[in-house]
């Protein structure tokens, strides 16, 4: 059995975002990378599996620059990933030809009997991937998953709806399932997983040996902007009850939100 | 004229406020607009389409589709693109158009952009406006390549002018060709809270370890009841049990977007504000003044939030019935 786990690579959270002299990318001077938060519940959930039922085989795969999206490859493989796929890409492609680019991959190892994905990237907060790749490769999808089991009869999951409600579906194998929060507790790279990871396959595949036409990239971001100053705070004083009144006359007669 | 497709999501025959906005603001773009319902009530929703905006309503009352399911949305929607050919499509970006449109979009071989703020329409020309980073830069998206071009909208980021009842829309019933499926929607375990998810909730009340124990979030509780407003929290409460984790508002969490934001006890750690810093207006409720989350906030209360909240809750019901 195969599976595969698409990672993304991010920058931290806690990076200052600085806004590059095209205005269609940002300053990548300084950015530390980590791997998409939602991806290292997939890596889990897929070494997990592995580890419980022999013969599994589980390859990480990521599109980006090679010479950074490979550090978060062998990250995955320090977590126990089998064998990772670093497909050589611009930087930022869009997300259509990122899922065609990685539906092209899995086709060309031989498909997958399963895929995991997280179920969005924290950069640009798409969640179109995992769709998109299942689409490609006529798989039935499930997103936004906090629980997960597979069994021959097919793969059971829970997925997070709306209001705090949960879904349970059954889909058919080969499925394509993108993790959520909570689908399990991603474990840390251990040392001996480190030294183990140097000796795995990293495979380099070049995205222009694709053969992807250049009409499938679909949407250009330009004029990348920084948000709009925040007016300063107006705190409120006084004993809580004026500070009650007042919060309260502001919200309505100026900020006009009640 | 350009054709601008908007899927329409309902409760019951209800729209729901996103479905509002983006009917009036594909009216407003001078466009013809089409629009789409599925399942129970559907009927009831077109009529409602009408007085916002849709010229022509295209329904699937099947009642198989009162869940969702993407296989069966990706194809009832698809056929219905089919037949109407539109060149822009609108939806909004909640749970079921998040999920469903990026398969539509593999599908049709077009572009989407998701998760966007901002919307111009001009002819069958539309470009859009999208937060990165969790707020922290903006981009602007443009489509190329794209015969049929898919916007995601987040609720409350468009105005919403009152129904016109005068306004009417043909509504033509559709059928669904059932494809052999490979996903099953096996149950729905409902939510606690009947009230609006984060993600479209207009009025937030979030609460953070300030609380101190799960009991207190009852003090949330009353003020959201006066408010008409949905909980949120902290990633802090989520991990410590107090409460569910689709409460959670934050990186790890939910992405929001309300008009107004009421953060309680939350000191507002970046990974909490990454969620919540797109709310037009913040309030902030701590004890602590040097609180990140006072930087972010429109306005501050320091101030221990037992005393606080209860009477806010109280002032806010005095004002609000008048
Ligand atoms: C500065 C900047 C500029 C950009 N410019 C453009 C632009 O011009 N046009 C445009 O359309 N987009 C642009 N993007 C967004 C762009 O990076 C993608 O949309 C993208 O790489 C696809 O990922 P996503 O964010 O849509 O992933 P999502 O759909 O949110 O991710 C879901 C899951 O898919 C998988 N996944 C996503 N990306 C990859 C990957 N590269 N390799 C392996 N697995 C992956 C991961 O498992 C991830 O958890 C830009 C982004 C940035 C940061
Ligand atoms: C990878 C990663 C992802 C994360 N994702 C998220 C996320 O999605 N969402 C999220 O929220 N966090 C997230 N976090 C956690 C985040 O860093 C903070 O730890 C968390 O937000 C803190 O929660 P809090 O504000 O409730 O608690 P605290 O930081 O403990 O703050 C409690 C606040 O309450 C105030 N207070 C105490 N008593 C009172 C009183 N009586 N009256 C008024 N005020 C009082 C205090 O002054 C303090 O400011 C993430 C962290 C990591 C590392």
């Amino acid at each position: 059995m195969k599976i595969f786990v698409c990672i993304k690579q991010v920058p931290d959270t806690e990076t200052k975002i600085k806004i590059g002299p095209d205005a269609s990318s940002i300053d990548t001077n300084g950015i530390k990378w980590v791997i998409n938060p939602y991806d290292e519940y997939a890596i889990e959930e897929a070494v997990k599996y592995r580890e419980a039922n022999a013969g599994t085989q589980v390859f990480a795969l990521s599109v980006g620059p090679n010479k950074r999206v490979s550090e978060s490859l062998r990250t995955a493989l320090a977590m126990g990933a089998d064998e990772g796929i670093v497909v050589n890409a611009p930087e930022n492609i869009d997300s259509y030809s990122t899922a065609r680019a990685l539906a092209e991959v899995i086709k060309a190892e031989g498909g997958a009997d399963l895929i995991f994905t997280g179920k969005l990237a924290i950069d640009d907060n798409a969640s179109s991937v995992s769709q998109m790749v299942a689409e490609f490769l006529g798989m039935p999808h499930a997103t936004v998953v906090s629980k997960f089991s597979m069994s021959p009869e097919g793969v059971t999951v829970e997925r997070d709806i709306e209001g705090g409600a949960k879904e349970v579906l059954g889909l058919k194998a080969p499925a394509v399932v993108g993790a959520n929060k909570g689908l399990n507790t991603p474990r840390y790279a251990s040392l001996p997983g480190i030294m183990k990871a140097k000796k795995k396959i990293l495979k380099e595949i070049e995205f222009a040996s694709l053969n992807i036409p250049a009409t499938d990239t679909k949407v250009k971001y330009t004029q990348l902007s920084l948000p709009a100053e925040k007016p300063a705070v107006k705190m409120i004083a006084g004993d809580s009850s004026a500070q009650v009144a007042e919060l309260v006359k502001l919200l309505r007669d100026e900020a006009k939100v009640l | 004229m350009s054709k601008v497709f908007v899927f329409a999501e309902h409760k019951n025959g209800a729209l729901k406020r996103g479905a509002m906005e983006l009917l009036q603001a594909a009216a407003k773009s001078g466009n013809t607009v089409v629009g789409m319902a599925v399942g129970t009530g559907a009927d009831k929703a077109a009529a409602e389409m009408g007085h916002h905006g849709a010229t022509e309503v295209h329904i699937l009352k099947d009642a198989s589709l009162d869940a969702y399911n993407s296989e069966l949305y990706a194809a009832a929607v698809a056929s219905v693109l089919e037949k109407v050919q539109p060149q822009i499509l609108l939806a909004s970006a909640t749970s079921t158009g998040r999920d469903l449109f990026p398969r539509i979009a593999a599908r049709m071989k077009t572009g989407i952009a998701s998760d966007c703020t901002e919307l111009n329409i001009s002819g069958d020309n539309v470009t859009a406006k999208k937060p990165m980073y969790s707020g922290k830069a903006f981009a602007n998206v443009a489509f190329e390549n794209s015969p049929l071009k898919i916007v995601l909208m987040r609720a409350n980021q468009l105005p919403v002018a009152a129904a016109d009842g005068s306004k009417t829309a043909t509504v033509i019933e559709q059928t669904l060709a059932k494809p052999d499926l490979k996903t099953l929607v096996k149950e729905i375990v409902k939510g606690t809270s009947e009230k609006l998810d984060l993600t479209e909730a207009n009025i937030i009340v979030s609460g953070g370890r300030g609380l101190k124990e799960a009991g207190n979030f009852k003090l949330l509780n009353d003020l959201a009841d006066v408010l008409g407003a949905t909980v949120g929290a902290s990633r802090a409460v989520v991990d410590a049990g107090w409460v569910s984790h689709g409460m959670q508002v934050g990186q790890t969490g939910k992405t929001v977007a309300p008009t107004l934001y009421i953060a309680v006890g939350v000191s507002g750690a970046i990974q909490h504000l990454a969620g919540m810093s797109g709310s037009k207006v913040i309030v902030a409720i701590n004890n602590d003044p040097n609180a990140p989350i006072f930087q972010k906030a429109t306005y501050g209360i320091v101030g221990d939030l037992f005393d606080v909240v209860p009477k806010l809750t109280e002032e806010f019901k005095k004002v609000l019935k008048h």
